[in-house]
């Protein structure tokens, strides 16, 4: 396991690798890179000619080791020339420090495929294809990923129309990949299935194509897609705050964390303090919200191997964790609950009862399913061993979260990268070796207890007194009864419903750590009130794209119960 | 006890505890609609209520709907349960096509129902567009209450619906599946 650095501030501004730039700058051609000042995280903007050499180089020096590609996504300036960005986010897993390159280009001038480099390039490129129609040489299946076959134009640019649809017919849909390995066997042996979209072991939204040697998988296809809704394309069109609503929907199994993820990110952007007991709320719903997570990605694994009773067992603790969601917002599911400043209401005034009761209620459904699967001869025989992938090559695909975890590298935002009181309470990173779905079940059931634990500490402590949204009026409405009685809040409420929040133009990357791993916001402000730009770096998409390397040469019944698993959530990975 | 049921059918005797005499058609209403198999088209959040609404909790087997059937040839109603965009579909409208007469579609949730918030360029404006729905549940993600109770109201219809579906198969009546697919290539056409 590589050994972590100590933790640094939230946006790695701690900039010792990048002391070591000027190394790494004078290997190029003046001119090439020109570091870009006075933003939230070291930024350089790179000529597209030296990209491949200094990605190369990047991970390689070991001053500066980036091993992995966080996030690739691009932004479009129609008025500018040249006009797209292509934005990569860099992080070094090793000294926790953060980098982005910039690439400014025009649609002529083809990108450098970044794939020799971070394998998890070949899914972001081609996402940028698809958004934006930019190029990239030497990608070997550069297609359209989440809109549909018969999609025309690009649907990120600034002049698509948001409304614009195109019709899909049966006869156009996707035809499969394949790298098929040389040579070998009998061809005439193979035989090709396709499982998929709707197919219960692929959760309803993914398609497998698969080509099979017996029962052996020799190479396959995923396509994604199918539950594409346009969330980057939707945050454009609406204010800051209607954003919410939609992050919710993005993993939707914890979606209160999307909310903290959101909202924290636009409250750097504002420079907005946030109350503490509203801190204090979120950080403690966001464990819930993560014990949720958990439950539903292995009660459905389990399911998808065979076993149903646990999935039972899995949903008592969420219907019993829904409930406390309820009383604070009245959603059960998508709780829209977060806002820039803090919450949308005041805790309710059960909430510590409910809260001790759910600490109470919550482990004894996690200790009988352990005590039925943990060595189960049927569970062990199917996964340990199964759709394993080692920690450096997990990063290389730009893993995090609990599957990452699994593999062996302890990198977890909340302790890399602090945030609400991770670092004020004694809590560990679980961290197992496998790299296997075995171990990915057993991270989860350990992140569950690690959860609870958090949030006893939490509860002991007491509920911070005061409000619980920030009292700035740009941000948050003023109380109804001052707005009935004072003519500056009663403005200040008429502007914020009116026009909404106006964030100042700048630009943002910001982290949570979600259910599945690390939910990155980047978000470009040009002083309006809506944003310019608002990409979500899922934690499912780098893994998923993954899921080929990882079931090819395993059988076909693998496959099915490695998915489950990697906890794929669709409205994360397609956004 | 649960012959009673029948009892408003008026060719319907119940004779002693264990007998009873009726139709047959009204036999088979009854039994459809106390057992339905339905087909769980899920793609998203209201998947996941819908999982709640199967577990423990809610248990919507009470209701004798729990056994789901990933196969449409065994399932008589579609339970369409998220969103659902352009590139799914052809996939939505073959399962329609695939399952048996007599079939009932639920269209559970806004986005389903039509489009929900996602006014977008990617996104169905509602199941509607190309198949033929019974029940709308509204609600994002409903609750499983209100899918009980969407599913409740299903079998008020089915007797109805029993009715039309042998009503057509005795006549050479033009299917309302292709009724919808002019509807549906309008559409299209129109966009």
């Amino acid at each position: 396991m590589p050994t972590l650095a100590p933790p640094l501030s939230e946006t790695g501004q701690d900039l010792s690798p990048l002391s070591a730039a000027a190394a790494v700058l004078a290997k190029f051609p003046a001119g090439s890179i020109t570091p870009q000042e006075g933003l939230d995280q070291p930024t350089w903007i790179v000529d597209r000619e030296i990209l491949l050499d200094l990605a190369r180089e990047l991970r390689d020096n070991p001053a500066t080791q980036f091993d992995m590609m966080m996030d690739l996504c691009g932004v479009d300036f129609p008025d500018r020339s040249p006009r797209f960005d292509a934005v990569y986010h860099l992080y070094s897993v090793p000294r926790g420090a953060r980098l982005r390159l910039k690439v400014p280009l025009d649609e002529d001038q083809p990108l450098p495929s970044l794939i020799p480099v971070w394998k998890t390039a070949n899914w972001f490129e081609r996402e940028l294809f698809d958004m934006f129609g930019l190029q990239v040489t030497g990608h070997p299946n550069l297609r359209r990923l989440l809109t549909h076959e018969a999609f025309q134009g690009h649907a990120l640019r600034k002049d698509y129309d948001p409304a614009r649809r195109w019709i899909l017919t049966e006869d156009k849909m996707y035809q499969p990949h394949f790298d098929l390995p040389e040579g070998g066997d009998d061809l005439f042996e193979r035989m090709t299935v396709n499982i998929g979209p709707s197919h219960p072991a692929m959760h309803g939204t993914f398609r497998l194509m698969a080509v099979l040697d017996g029962e052996t998988i020799v190479a396959s296809d995923v396509e994604i897609g199918y539950l594409h809704r346009c969330f980057e394309k939707m945050s454009e069109t609406h204010t800051w705050n209607q954003v919410i609503p939609y992050t919710d929907r993005l993993n939707y199994c914890s979606s209160f964390i999307n909310n903290v993820g959101y909202c924290r990110t636009v409250e750097k952007l504002l420079g907005v303090e946030v109350p503490p007991k509203a801190v204090w709320a979120r950080t403690i719903l966001s464990e819930f919200s993560r014990i949720m997570d958990h439950c539903v990605c292995n009660g459905t694994t389990l399911v998808d191997a065979g076993a149903l009773s646990n999935f039972w067992y899995m949903f008592q603790p969420r219907e019993e964790i829904y409930g406390l969601l309820e009383s604070c917002c009245g959603a059960r599911l998508t709780v829209s609950y977060g806002r820039i400043g803090g919450l949308s209401q005041d805790l309710p005034p059960d909430f510590m009862e409910r809260s001790r009761r759910l600490l109470e209620i919550i482990p004894p459904f996690v200790s009988d399913v352990e005590k039925l699967v943990d060595k189960n001869r049927i569970w062990l025989d199917r996964t340990v061993g199964v759709a394993a992938i080692s920690g450096a090559e997990a990063v290389n695909w730009g893993w995090t979260g609990p599957c990452l975890r699994a593999s062996g590298v302890g990198y977890d935002v909340r302790r890399a990268h602090p945030y609400d009181l991770y670092d004020t309470v004694d809590w560990e990173v679980p961290v197992l070796f496998g790299g296997d779905v075995y171990d990915r079940y057993r991270i989860r059931m350990l992140e569950i207890r690690e959860s609870l634990k958090i949030i006893r500490q939490l509860l002991d402590r007491g509920m911070p007194e005061g409000p619980w949204i920030t009292a700035d009026p740009h941000v948050a409405l003023p109380p109804k009864e001052a707005c009935y009685n004072q003519m500056e809040s009663m403005i200040y409420h008429f502007k914020l419903i009116m026009d909404g929040i106006q964030v100042p133009a700048g630009e943002v990357y910001s982290m949570v750590e979600g259910a599945n791993g690390e939910l990155g916001f980047y978000i470009i402000s040009d002083g309006t009130s809506k944003p310019y730009r608002n990409h979500a770096r899922g934690p499912c998409f780098p893994i998923f794209s993954t899921f080929s390397r990882l079931i090819n040469g395993g059988s076909l019944s693998d496959a099915i119960v490695s998915l489950g698993g990697l906890n794929v959530i669709a409205g994360e990975l397609e956004r | 006890m649960a012959l009673k049921v029948l009892d408003d059918k008026e060719d319907t005797k119940i004779i002693g505890e264990s007998w009873v005499t009726t139709r047959f058609e009204d036999l088979e209403d009854w039994a459809q609609r106390n057992s339905f198999w339905p087909f769980p088209f899920g793609t998203a959040c209201c998947a996941i209520e819908f999982m709640s609404t199967l577990s423990s909790h809610y248990d919507v087997s009470r209701f004798g709907s729990e056994v789901v059937r990933f196969s449409p040839r065994q399932s008589d109603v579609l339970l369409v349960a998220g969103t659902i965009n352009d590139k799914m579909a052809p996939v939505l409208k073959r399962i329609y096509d695939q399952m048996a007469d007599p079939k009932w579609v639920i269209s559970m949730g806004a986005c389903a129902c039509s489009g929900g918030f996602y006014r977008a360029y990617h996104v169905m404006q509602g199941i509607d567009e190309i198949i033929p729905v019974d029940v709308y549940v509204p609600g994002c993600p409903p609750t499983p209450e209100g899918l009980i109770y969407g599913i409740l109201q299903l079998k008020e219809r089915v007797s109805r619906d029993r009715k039309k579906f042998r009503a057509r198969q005795s006549s050479d009546a033009k299917l309302p599946e292709e009724e919808i697919s002019d509807r549906a290539d309008a559409r299209s056409a129109s966009l």
